[in-house]
Formats: C-alpha cells, sequence, structure tokens
C-alpha cells in the first residue's frame, strides 16, 4: 500500500513536469527553486523524449504492479515484489544520474525532481525490504527440528 | 497465508488522492482568468501587432522571452490562433514585454526584439528568440542573438548600434510597468476583452473567450 500511495504521486508529480514541458501548463509553481531552468536544459529531454514522461510511465508501472500485488490471487507472490524492486532500481539510478546533471552539469536545482527523486529512493527502500522479508518467511528450515 | 486485508478504505482515499492530484493539474492547465474591474489596456507603448485594425477583439499578449511557456506557447498554440483568429480578421494580436526579474537573459532578448521592431522585423525576431530560446538562454546569448539579426536580414551596424545605446530599455520597462498596473504577475498573460487571463490557454478556451469578447462588442 505504500508503493501505491507513493506512486500515485510520484505519478501525479511527473504528469505535472511532463505537462508543463510540453506547454500546456502556464506556469510552473517551483516557489525559490530554478525548475524552468532545469527543464529548459538540453538534458530535461532524452531520445526525444521528455524525461518527465519517463517519470510518468515509470510511476505508472510501479503503480499498477502494487495494485496487483494487493489481489488476492497475487499477494502471496514474489513476483510483484521481484518487480516492483527492478522498477524502481531502474528509477532510483536514473534520478541519481539526473541530480548528478544538476548539481554538476546544469548548476540548478528542480525542487520537483529532487522531491520525485526522493519518493522513487523510498520506493526502492520499501521493495527491498519487502523482498526481504519475504526471504526470510519463506526460507526453508535448516535445524533438523522435530 | 497473509493476513486478509479490507483494502476499500485504502482505494478510496488513493482514489480521493488522484482526483485532488487531477484536479490541481486540470486547474494550472486551465490558466486563470480574471476579470479586470475597468478596462484599462492603455499603455505609452501600445506594443507589436498583428491581423486586421478592424477586427471587433484585440487580445494582449504579455510575455517574456526568457519564459519557456511563452516559448511553449508560441511554437504550439500560437500557430493555431494566427490562422483561426488573426487570420480571418477576428482578432488583433498586440505583444507587449515583460521581461520577469528571475530571468537574466530577457532584457537582452527583449532589446534585441526591439531593435528588430526599428528595422520592422519585430516578429521575424521574436520567432527567432521563441524558437531557438534553449540555444541563447544557455549558450553565448550576445552572439547568438547576432546571428538571428543576420538571419531576418538586418542592417547589422544599425542593429548593434541600437543594441550598444541600449535604446529601448526604459520602454521595455515602462511597457512591464503598465502591465504589472493592469494586474499582470506572470508570463504569458492575455489580455481578452475585460478578461486577464494568466497563463498558456488552449485554443478552445481562446475562441470561447474571444466570442464572449465579441458578443459584448456588439452589445455595446
Amino acid at each position: 500500500m505504500a508503493v501505491a500511495t507513493l506512486a500515485l504521486f510520484g505519478f501525479l508529480l511527473a504528469m505535472y513536469l511532463w505537462l508543463w514541458k510540453i506547454g500546456l501548463l502556464g506556469g510552473i509553481a517551483c516557489g525559490t527553486g530554478s525548475c524552468e531552468a532545469v527543464q529548459f536544459s538540453e538534458h530535461a529531454v532524452m531520445f526525444g523524449v521528455p524525461v518527465a514522461f519517463f517519470g510518468v510511465v515509470g510511476y505508472l508501472g510501479l503503480l499498477v504492479v502494487s495494485l496487483v500485488g494487493l489481489q488476492p490471487a497475487w499477494i502471496d507472490r514474489r513476483e510483484p515484489a521481484i518487480l516492483l524492486a527492478a522498477i524502481s532500481g531502474v528509477g532510483v539510478t536514473f534520478s541519481a544520474y539526473l541530480t548528478y546533471l544538476e548539481a554538476v552539469v546544469i548548476e540548478a536545482w528542480c525542487r520537483w525532481c529532487l522531491v520525485s527523486a526522493a519518493i522513487i529512493g523510498v520506493i526502492f527502500l520499501v521493495a527491498l525490504a519487502e523482498l526481504w522479508t519475504r526471504a526470510r518467511t519463506e526460507a526453508p528450515f535448516t535445524d533438523a527440528s522435530v | 497465508m497473509a493476513q486478509s486485508v479490507n483494502l476499500k478504505p485504502f482505494y478510496i482515499a488513493l482514489g480521493v488522492v488522484a482526483v485532488a492530484g487531477g484536479a490541481w493539474i486540470m486547474s494550472a492547465a486551465g490558466g486563470k482568468t480574471v476579470t479586470i474591474p475597468e478596462m484599462a489596456t492603455g499603455s505609452a507603448f501600445p506594443g507589436y501587432t498583428l491581423g486586421s485594425d478592424s477586427a471587433k477583439v484585440e487580445i494582449i499578449e504579455y510575455a517574456d522571452f526568457q519564459c519557456p511557456a511563452c516559448a511553449m506557447f508560441t511554437i504550439l498554440t500560437s500557430p493555431d490562433v494566427k490562422s483561426r483568429l488573426v487570420n480571418t480578421g477576428r482578432v488583433r494580436w498586440t505583444f507587449r514585454d515583460f521581461p520577469l526579474p528571475i530571468h537574466p537573459k530577457a532584457p537582452v532578448a527583449h532589446l534585441a526584439a526591439a531593435c528588430a521592431g526599428d528595422q520592422g522585423q519585430f516578429w521575424a525576431m521574436h520567432d527567432q528568440l521563441f524558437y531557438n530560446q534553449g540555444a541563447w538562454v544557455n549558450g553565448r546569448t550576445r552572439k547568438l542573438v547576432d546571428g538571428y539579426a543576420q538571419a531576418v536580414g538586418l542592417e547589422m551596424s544599425e542593429f548593434k548600434q541600437c543594441m550598444s545605446d541600449q535604446r529601448h530599455v526604459d520602454r521595455i520597462a515602462a511597457t512591464r510597468n503598465a502591465g504589472q498596473q493592469l494586474g499582470v504577475s506572470s508570463t504569458p498573460s492575455f489580455i481578452i476583452g475585460d478578461q486577464l487571463v494568466s497563463g498558456s490557454i488552449p485554443i478552445d478556451q481562446f475562441i470561447q473567450l474571444v466570442e464572449r469578447a465579441e458578443r459584448a462588442a456588439e452589445q455595446q
């Protein structure tokens, strides 16, 4: 449930940044940050696609997988947890790269991008914790109990 | 076997968050429309205009050349507005400078557009600046702007003289101040009839506001 909630917040955030990037929002509420500088840098687009759109797709994927994992038919299976850890692992790596670009190359900070990085980081930790818990509970007994 | 949990409250909470978030995004997308108490579009400098003088409705755009949303509006929405409203004689379009203090390179761009305007090439320079915004904002601004001036066919010695004299700086500041007095605080902003619209809006909303302004003009 925590992953689904966080993924929904991340999805809304990424959608906001993507819609702004493609010109459908008038302004970007960034407070004291430099969202415009970051969003308008050459690094805000990869392979011709706005970076925020990768976030939209990634968070939507996490949301769907986490909701599927809550269903009775899937709740005892490991696959959703593995998939969540895999997707969020890619997301964390990508976010780390984007944060590096903000710090070193663009030299400006987009606070929404940092919030997104924090969200994906927490999702990754929660997914890892879930995998670890499952591994412990599903491990076969090794002692010779009678 | 995992313990069975009633997920209904969770789904409801998730739905509430989704609806609230969607509403927040939609409100940002639609821009904000406020009614100007008393129509006062006057300005010492009327702005750069496109379209027929006999058009019933005037749309005044306040924009900043370094504002990404303004560039997106120019690239994505403005062609539709021109073809459906300006070129059909329904609307006269006016551009007014509104360089924001948070954009350090905007003053150079606004000055360059004004200097191009002296040679009758404001709109050509306007398009160069918005379509190439990423380049001059992140690159060597002055050199790139000179290149745009050359590309639109300006007489370069006159253009450079205008730039070094900072000939239009005071006028640009005055236009911005006049906009602020009308209630403009962000870019792009549009005055359509007696409405001040903050933020980029889709073509359908432009058409609705123009129709309303046309009806108001007919009743007068």
